[in-house]
This record gives structure tokens, C-alpha cells and sequence, in this order.
């Protein structure tokens, strides 16, 4: 029969057959459940059958705690022992890691703190300011900034709308004549920050050997999640990753919980700097009468977070001058506006639902009115200059509090939050919270209960040690089980550059390369929501996102990535280009291990039969190796670890 | 190969649709399903999602309660003023729109917009997560609830023409809403979807992939797999985006307009859209929330100049198109210490259409003294959402399993509005 007929008779047929089951609900029961029990056999017989063979572990293991192998890491791993390579891993200190420090080294901005930060990349209100003195008024509205502070642009695959005052300006040639303007007063545009962090996380994923910490880092950040967007997280988020969340992935949970409670960046995205008792009383100038001059200096740095104008005009950035300056130009409270604060629940929610006791923790909405009093005065200075976290005592709420059944008493100042951090740091809620997250990066996304109860206790009986969690995860049958072996979904963070790891190409990390995973869902902290980005598979694959990946796979391989290069002849050395099976053979082992369905592998031979792919001409037949390597990387194979 | 629902779904739409998409389908196929097309023009559901907790009293204003002036000195929205701009827009004698909110009017004086005010989840939370699960679950409550409701109700009522367009989510990732058994597709945009290969050799590429994917032993890579060709092809071949907004239609700059300006050409393409879903975010406005300006407002503008230009793009498909906006919850009525609100309970939907019962603000109004107010600070719920999506449901789609759409829902057609014209 000609492939058309036969295939509009097999339509048609199954519109008939369509018809016939929908008209009968029984007809469909019946065939849904036996396909079920199907499927529990197929399942079953796998387990019996399979174990994992020793160079599975090896993929297993670099497919969960790397970025995905390189080529010859899984001969590398085989050489020193797969308990060695995973225990120099949770000892990431102890890993040279010189060549990704060399790359990381020219990108300015991660070098920086907060401050010098905000000074070099000035905010918009500073370049209003900045062009106001050369005579050049920007269009909308002072408070642009602000605005984007609960941002909703942040949708991956579109750029976020700047909050700087460019981004106002339609006219190109503005644009470029006020970028000059800036660039020759020393400063740089806000934009760039955030690029230079994704870089940076990029660059550390392909060219780092500290990987499992880089993948603890990834998992710590999206847990604590902090939306780059929103208003003055655009300057505060480089420290936050670097000196916050960073150091701290294998650190006690507590640890990391506390600082993150008292990082600027935090305080500022769930809104807890802003949060103060009911009943405070802003002091008259001169009412009160400070003990010393730095009482003075942490009050009016206080008041000056509320609206303050931004002095040091044409101050070059990076002059130590200059902070001083503006901590001496900060405004005097009797030009604020009168204010009345109150108490905020944004942190006191999110630290309970998403970062420690879980959901179903077993808190109220009571609970989260006492944290968020408990948390009350906790707060930053002049979050728009960088400025850091300290304790206000006067916008604490200082009465009796009653958290989880624990009473706190009155008086207790600082104290009242920190007695929070350590009872939900402690709570068996969080422990089995942080298992289940754990277990779900690790081994799959619907972790065996039983992986997530051992990992819960040993969270209780370290004290949350997270180095020891993790090493159990990793150490538990679950995760050797055959059923774990390619059982996840990359998410698009993953897939790209894993991608760019097994053809051992070269990548700078810039815009242009991290535009993929954006597109994919996912650009790096992008993710706007306090739970950060979905840790489980169904809200990677969808249609628009699986055809994102293919034609990723696509530009990678036909180097169509600006600053992002593969060497074909290099990756295609030792393969017989005149076969195209054997072109197929070698790209199959370098890229998938040779885990790859005997289907698959029959589909990609006919693929690769195709006149286009095996391209034929008068010196004989040249197999077109970057589609190749654009097939494999974008089948469903490659989507797995 | 195990031949799933969704496959004899997805393969009947195609053979439909291989046959010339817009010839009717078979007499007795039709009959066998108990379905009839109607005029062969489908009704459309546009379900647009205010992420983060839209303030509801600011957007329809209860200018007629004292306690809304008392329990906002910064942040309320002036008494309407005829004239006078940076008031409220009277509506009734009770409600007004906040001033943005302008080119709602025509349509609500022209019957074509209805407001349900006081409307939300029953469930107590007021965590956005889980409340956006809720509300996108159509389960409050329940968290267990694996799919969407609309996903549920494309489910429960295949349609005998389906194409891969039936059910389309804008957006890089596929909402709760739709997410299910059911074939649904997130784009991102129209333009970019395809391979692209380059050229001829696009094909052959094409060709591998698909075939790869269909060998795929994974589900559900496979099934994505499968729609994503099908999706390709079919979008080729009538090809939305040579229908442009008409002179005077202007979709504000952004994600949000982006989104609704092919939603439109989808329509208009006659590609098969019966529901499509887009979010717009910004509306958590815990810190400077603002009044008639300010951050609040500046959301708002976008929202309404979207909303109006999608209606006015429509144009004589409007008499097919229903238009629902939804939020998670409302936010507290009296103003915090930082001149926004917290996260509150009760909110408000907009409902337009050609056929919509418009020009009414529906709902029994729960009042704002402090003893009326839910917990002591929100406003009350006095219409459960699932009314709402339900009405719709029934009345403009035509759904008949409404038990299935909203499980343990006792979906009583009693609760209904009277949102749509009988």
C-alpha cells in the first residue's frame, strides 16, 4: 500500500475506533485499567531484572551530582572509584578548581559588594539624578523603580523590563547617547549585573569542578529563592548568592536559614525590612538622646531607607570617599515624611511554608502573624546603596509572643527571631521538608517514602548537617535503584549545559547563550514566585519548551550560539565520517553513554540515511555531523539523567 | 505501542483535521457523540490570570461604604467626580472602576461587561502558592488534585474536531490550569514556533525528531512529542499570524499584550481555540501600593488597555468569546503601615462578551464594617469561583459534566449569576 493511503486508512480507522470507545465509558474503563496493569508488570519485571552495571553508577552518579559528564569524566570516576570522586565532592573545599576561577576573574561585577555595587551600576534614581546635572530629563515616573518592585516581567523567555530609565526611552539613538554619556562618567548600566551573575553560575556549571557544590548552590538558591527583578534585589542579589547561600550549601541547615533571614536581599523580596510594630514611634528630630555617635549614625541610617534622596552626584564610582559621603549626606529625620509602619506577614509566611516546616506543617494563620512580630525591626539599611541588614529596635514589636505552642517572652528584642530560626530549624516538619525537596533532586521526582523518612532523621539526629543529608541520599538504595537510573528530566539549567559539557565545547556565558534556558522556562534568577522554579518534570516538558530544546540543540550544534563554540572536528575524532552509522555509533557513546533504545538507535539510522544528513557529492559521502549531534542532543534520550 | 486516551484524542483531531479543518465531521461520527458543532463556530474561553492578588476594592471601588474611606486615608480611590480625573467611574450609584480602568466602561455601559464582586475561594489561605493552586486546581482545599479544571473540562467534553490548539496557554510554561490528561499547548510565541533548522534540511530534521520522539519509551516525552509536530504542522498551514490587529488597535507593549494580540490571531485563524489562558503579574502590593497613580494603577493600565484592545480586535468573533479574569485572593481592607495591602480573602472577576449579561455588578455585596469583614479584616466571600467557572462552563461552552470539572463541587445551577444571556 503507498504510505499515504496506508497511513489515511490507519486514521481513519482510529477515529472509528475513537468513536466506539467515547460512546461506550466502559469500553474506555476497561482499557485504561488493563493498560495499567500493563504497565505495573512491565514496571516489576524491570526491577527483578535490572541492576545497575558499574559503568551505570558511574553515569548515574555524574548525571545527578555534575552537570552531566564530560567527555572522559566517566573514565575518569572509573579510574579513581566512584566513593572516592563522590566524597571529594561533599568536600568541595579541597578541589582545585583554578581554571574556572581564571574565567570568573574578569567579570567585574561578582567581585563587588552591594555597595560598590550600587555605586558602579547606579539604579534609576541615580541616574535621573546623574543626568539631571548634565541637562538631561528622562521621561516617567521618579518612582520607576518601585514599581517593578512587585515586577511582573520577569516570564522567562522575555527580558524583564528594566527598571531603569532607558528602558523608557523608544528612541535608539537616545538610548546610545545616554549610555555614552554614563559610560564616560564611569558607570555602567543595571543590566549588566544580573547578566554577569548568570555568567557567572553558567560558566561555573560547565567549566567548575566543585560540581556537586555548584548543584547544592543551584538547589540552596531556589529553595531561598530571591526574584532578581524586584526593585533593589537587582543590586543586592550578586552578594546574596556569593556570600550568603554559597558558602553555606553543606553548612548546618540553621546556618543557612539565619543568614538568609538576615541577607539583605531576603529581607528585601518578602518585603520583612519594611516590617515593624504597630505601636512604633518615630522620635521628633532631637527628642531623642543617643548614647553614642554610632546609635546616631545606625538611626539615621534607619530613617534614611524611607524614601531618602541619594546624594553623591558625579562622585566617581568605586571611591571609598564615597559611601562615607553619603552615610554623612543621609537625611535627617525631620524631612521624612510622616509614616505610620505596621507589621508585614510576607516573610513570616514564605519562612514557614517554603523554607523550613512545609505547607502542611502543622503552623496557623496565627503563627503567622507571632513570626512575623517576632521579626519586626529586622530590617536593612538603604537597600537601593547596598546597604546591610541590621536590627532596629525601634520598629520592634517587643510584647509576648506564641510561636508553635512556644511562648516567647516579652522583652526579648533581636532575640525573638533567632529563637524562631532555631525551633522551625529544628522542627521534624523541616527535616522532612528538606528530605523530600533533596530526595526529589537527587534520586526522583516522586521519592519513595521510605528514602525521605531515613533522610528526615538523619536532618534530626546531625542537627541538620547538610553534608551528612546529602551523603545519605546518595549513599541510600533509592538512589542505585534501577528505577532512579535516568528516571528525571533535566531541567532546562541542566540540559543546556550538560550539553555543552558531553561535546566538551567552549561557551562564555553571556546573554546569548543563557537566552536558551530562558526560553526553555527558566532563566537564572528569574524565577519571581518565592517557591522558585518547580523541582519536578511536568513544568519542564510542555510543547513550547520541548521544541525550545530541539532547536537549542540545533544552534549549539551548528555553532549558531554567538560565544558559544564546538569544535566538530575535534568531537568527531576517530569516527568513519563516510558511515553514517558509524558517525551515529561514536556520537551515541561520546554524547549518551550508549544508553539509547534499540529503536531509537534504528530511528536515528534512518534520520541519518537522509540525503540532507548524509550528504552525498563527488568525493564520496560526508556525514553532516553537527545534525547528528542536533538529533541526539535534542532526543528524548538526552532530555533524561 | 500502548494506545492511550490521549492518543485516540489527538489522532481523531488530526484526521479531522487532515481531511480539510473545517469541513464538518461525519454525519454519524457526530451522532456517536452525542455532540452537535452548532453553527460550526466555537464558543472561546480567554482566561486571563491576575498573579499575585489583585486588590479588588481599589480595581471596583464600593464608593458607597464609609468603612472603604476610613480603613484607606492613603490609599482609597476618590469619590467619582464626573469631569474630574484621578476619580473613580461610577457604575451604579455604589461601585465605580478605578480611574485606569476607563476603557472598561464602553463595554460595561454597552451590556457587555459584568463584574462579579465579593468572589473568590472558599479556602482560608492566604499563601499565593497555594491559593493560585486552588484557584487554577479548582479544588480548594484539596492539594492532592494533580490537574487543572480546564484541562478537566476538555476532558470531560472531547470535542469531535479538536485540533492541537484547542485548549492554548501563552507562555513559556504550562499553567496548572491547563496542565492534565488532556493535550494542551504553552506557547511562547507564535512566530518562534517550529523547527528551525534552516531551509530544506529543516525537514529532514524535523523528520528525525518526530520519529525520535514517537519511539521514545518515556510518556511523557512521547505524548509532548506527538502534540508538538502535530502542533507544527497544522500552525504552518493556516498560519495566525498573517491576521493583524486593524488600524486604531493598539495592545500595550509586553509579555501581557504580546500574548493577547495572538490569542486574537489564533481566533481569527479559525485554528481550533476553544480555551486559551495568559497570566499578567504584579499585584502583590504589600509597599506603595498607590491610589489613582502609582504602582497599583500603572498595572492597571496595561491590564485594561489589553483587555479592551482584544475585545475591539475581536470584533464580530466577540459574540463567540467569553473574556474571565481571576486572582488568587483580595487583599486586607484597611492599608498596612507601608501604604499597600496584605494578603486578604474575597476579591473581584471581570466577565466580557457578546453574549455576557453585562453592565451589572453581580454578587451579593458582604459590606466592610468591621463586623461583616472575614476574620476581622478581609472582605467576605459570598461567591464561590467555581460558580463562576462553572456558569461558564455550561452556559457559554456548553459543558455537561460539571461534576467531573469540579469534584466534590456541589455545582448547583442555582448558584449561577445569570452571567450569560439565556
Amino acid at each position: 500500500m503507498p504510505r499515504q493511503s496506508r497511513a489515511f486508512a490507519r486514521v481513519c480507522a482510529l477515529t472509528l475506533i475513537y468513536a466506539l470507545v467515547f460512546s461506550s465509558q466502559i469500553g474506555l474503563a476497561q482499557q485504561m485499567a488493563s493498560q495499567k496493569a500493563g504497565q505495573k508488570a512491565a514496571a516489576s519485571k524491570k526491577t527483578a531484572a535490572q541492576k545497575l552495571s558499574e559503568e551505570q553508577r558511574i553515569i548515574h552518579l555524574l548525571d545527578r551530582i555534575t552537570f552531566g559528564p564530560r567527555p572522559g569524566d566517566v573514565e575518569r570516576v572509573q579510574r579513581v572509584g566512584w566513593e572516592r570522586f563522590l566524597d571529594e565532592q561533599l568536600h568541595p573545599e579541597r578541589i582545585p578548581d583554578a581554571a574556572v576561577e581564571a574565567k570568573l576573574k574578569d567579570i567585574p561585577s561578582i567581585h563587588l559588594s552591594s555597595e560598590q555595587i550600587a555605586a558602579a551600576y547606579p539604579p534609576p534614581q541615580v541616574v535621573r539624578e546623574l543626568l539631571r546635572s548634565r541637562g538631561i530629563e528622562l521621561p516617567g515616573q521618579p518612582n520607576a523603580a518601585q514599581n517593578q518592585a512587585a515586577g511582573s516581567e520577569s516570564q522567562a523567555g522575555k527580558k524583564p523590563s528594566e527598571p531603569n530609565p532607558q528602558a523608557l526611552l523608544n528612541d535608539p539613538a537616545k538610548r546610545r547617547e545616554i549610555q555614552a554619556i554614563l559610560q564616560e562618567m564611569g558607570y555602567k548600566p543595571a543590566q549588566e549585573i544580573i547578566q554577569e551573575l548568570q555568567q557567572a553560575k553558567i560558566l561555573r556549571a560547565v567549566y567548575g569542578e566543585r560540581q556537586l557544590q555548584e548543584v547544592m548552590a543551584d538547589f540552596w538558591m531556589n529553595h531561598f529563592n530571591v526574584f532578581a527583578g524586584k526593585g533593589a534585589d537587582r543590586w543586592l542579589i550578586t552578594s546574596y548568592e556569593r556570600d550568603t547561600i554559597r558558602p553555606r550549601v553543606f553548612d548546618k541547615f540553621e546556618n543557612l536559614l539565619r543568614a538568609t533571614a538576615e541577607s539583605p536581599a531576603m529581607l528585601f523580596y518578602l518585603d520583612n525590612w519594611l516590617s515593624a510594630t504597630p505601636n512604633v514611634k518615630v522620635p521628633e528630630r532631637g527628642q531623642f538622646r543617643p548614647k553614642n555617635a554610632g546609635a546616631r549614625m545606625r538611626r539615621n541610617q534607619a530613617l534614611g531607607i524611607f524614601g531618602g534622596r541619594l546624594g553623591r552626584l558625579g562622585r566617581q564610582p568605586n571611591d571609598p570617599r564615597a559611601s562615607q559621603e553619603r552615610q554623612a549626606q543621609m537625611p535627617q529625620p525631620a524631612k521624612q515624611p510622616k509614616r505610620t509602619r505596621g507589621l508585614n506577614e510576607n516573610y513570616a509566611r514564605e519562612i514557614m511554608e517554603l523554607h523550613t516546616l512545609g505547607v502542611d506543617g502543622g503552623y496557623t494563620q496565627k503563627d503567622v502573624q507571632e513570626v512575623a512580630r517576632c521579626f519586626t525591626g529586622w530590617t536593612i539599611r538603604a537597600p537601593r546603596q547596598g546597604g546591610g541588614f541590621y536590627f532596629n529596635p525601634m520598629m520592634h514589636d517587643d510584647g509576648e509572643k506564641m510561636v508553635l505552642g512556644k511562648k516567647i517572652p516579652a522583652g526579648g528584642g533581636m532575640k525573638d527571631g533567632e529563637i524562631v530560626i532555631k525551633l522551625l530549624a529544628a522542627h521534624p516538619s523541616t527535616a522532612k521538608f528538606i528530605a523530600t525537596k533533596l530526595a526529589r533532586r537527587f534520586v526522583s521526582d516522586n521519592p519513595p517514602q521510605s528514602l525521605v523518612e531515613r533522610t528526615a532523621q538523619v536532618f534530626l539526629k546531625t542537627s541538620g548537617d547538610m553534608r551528612e543529608v546529602v551523603r545519605s541520599i546518595l549513599a541510600s538504595p533509592e538512589f542505585w535503584s534501577a528505577e532512579s537510573y535516568r528516571a528525571k528530566i533535566k531541567t532546562p539549567f541542566e540540559m543546556t549545559v550538560s550539553a555543552v559539557r558531553a561535546l566538551g565545547a567552549e561557551t562564555n556565558g553571556r546573554p546569548a547563550f543563557h537566552r536558551w534556558m530562558a526560553q526553555m522556562g527558566e532563566g537564572l534568577f528569574q524565577a519571581q514566585p518565592p517557591t522558585g522554579y518547580a523541582d519536578t518534570s511536568e513544568m519542564w516538558v510542555n510543547t513550547g519548551a520541548l521544541l525550545e530544546r530541539m532547536n537549542f540543540a540545533l544552534a549549539l550544534s551548528a555553532n549558531r550560539i554567538p560565544g558559544t563554540r564546538v569544535n566538530l572536528a575535534e568531537s568527531a575524532r576517530g569516527a568513519d565520517l563516510s558511515q553514517p552509522a558509524k558517525v551515529a555509533d561514536h556520537y551515541v557513546k561520546l554524547l549518551l553513554h550508549g544508553e539509547v533504545s534499540p529503536q531509537t538507535r534504528a530511528t536515528l539510522d534512518r534520520s541519518l540515511k537522509d540525503p540532507q544528513i548524509a550528504m552525498a557529492d563527488e568525493r564520496g559521502t560526508r556525514t553532516d555531523v553537527a545534525k547528528v549531534i542536533g538529533l541526539i542532543l535534542g532526543s528524548p534520550e538526552f532530555q533524561r539523567q | 505501542m500502548a494506545i492511550t486516551r490521549r492518543f485516540f484524542i489527538k489522532s481523531s483531531g488530526i484526521a479531522l483535521a487532515s481531511l480539510g479543518a473545517f469541513t464538518p465531521a461525519p454525519s454519524f461520527l457526530t451522532r456517536a457523540l452525542g455532540q452537535t458543532p452548532g453553527n460550526g463556530r466555537r464558543k472561546i474561553l480567554i482566561a486571563i490570570f491576575q498573579r499575585g492578588a489583585a486588590d479588588g476594592l481599589n480595581l471596583v471601588v464600593p464608593y458607597g461604604e464609609r468603612a472603604y474611606y476610613d480603613l484607606r486615608p492613603a490609599l482609597a480611590i476618590p469619590r467619582p467626580k464626573s469631569g474630574e480625573p484621578g476619580t473613580a467611574i461610577d457604575l451604579d450609584g455604589f461601585f465605580a472602576l478605578h480611574p485606569t480602568l476607563a476603557p472598561f466602561k464602553p463595554i460595561y455601559d454597552s451590556g457587555q461587561l459584568a463584574i462579579v464582586h465579593a468572589v473568590g475561594s472558599p479556602d482560608n489561605t492566604r499563601s499565593h502558592f497555594d491559593a493560585q493552586d486552588y484557584m487554577e486546581s479548582g479544588t480548594p482545599g484539596v492539594k492532592s488534585t494533580t490537574d487543572g479544571w480546564l484541562n478537566r473540562y476538555l476532558q470531560a467534553n472531547p470535542h469531535p474536531k479538536a485540533t492541537p490548539f484547542r485548549a492554548v496557554a501563552m507562555g513559556p510554561n504550562m499553567p496548572r490550569t491547563m496542565q492534565g490528561r488532556a493535550p494542551a499547548l504553552a506557547i511562547n510565541n507564535l512566530n518562534d514556533f517550529g523547527i528551525r533548522a534552516g531551509g530544506q534540511v529543516g525537514n529532514a530534521i524535523q523528520g528525525g525528531f518526530e520519529a525520535l520522539y514517537e519511539q521514545s519509551v518515556n510518556d511523557v516525552l512521547r505524548g509532548t512529542g506527538k502534540e508538538t509536530f502535530e502542533a507544527i504542522k497544522l500552525l504552518k498551514r493556516v498560519n495566525p499570524t498573517q491576521y493583524q490587529p486593524a488600524a486604531g488597535i493598539n495592545y500595550p507593549r509586553g509579555r501581557f499584550g504580546d500574548s493577547l494580540r495572538q490569542i486574537a490571531q489564533l481566533i481569527k485563524s479559525e485554528i481550533g481555540l476553544e480555551v486559551a489562558f495568559t497570566d499578567i503579574g504584579g499585584w502583590d502590593t504589600h509597599a506603595n501600593q498607590g491610589a489613582a497613580q502609582g504602582q497599583l494603577a500603572n498595572r492597571l493600565i496595561e491590564f485594561a488597555q489589553g483587555i479592551a484592545a482584544l475585545y475591539a480586535d475581536l470584533q464580530d468573533r466577540a459574540s463567540d468569546v467569553v473574556i474571565l479574569t481571576m486572582t488568587e485572593f483580595g487583599r486586607t481592607v484597611r492599608e498596612n503601615g507601608n501604604r499597600g495591602t496584605d494578603h486578604g480573602h474575597a476579591s473581584c472577576m471581570f466577565v466580557l462578551g457578546g453574549e455576557v449579561k453585562g453592565g451589572k455588578v453581580y454578587g451579593k455585596w458582604p459590606g466592610l464594617k468591621s463586623s461583616e469583614l472575614y476574620e476581622g479584616r478581609d472582605l467576605q466571600l459570598t461567591t464561590d469561583f467555581r460558580d463562576v467557572f462553572a456558569e461558564l462552563a455550561v452556559r457559554h461552552l456548553g459543558a455537561s459534566n460539571l461534576n467531573q470539572v469540579f469534584p466534590g463541587h456541589q455545582s448547583n445551577t442555582a448558584n449561577f449569576k445569570g452571567l450569560i444571556r439565556g
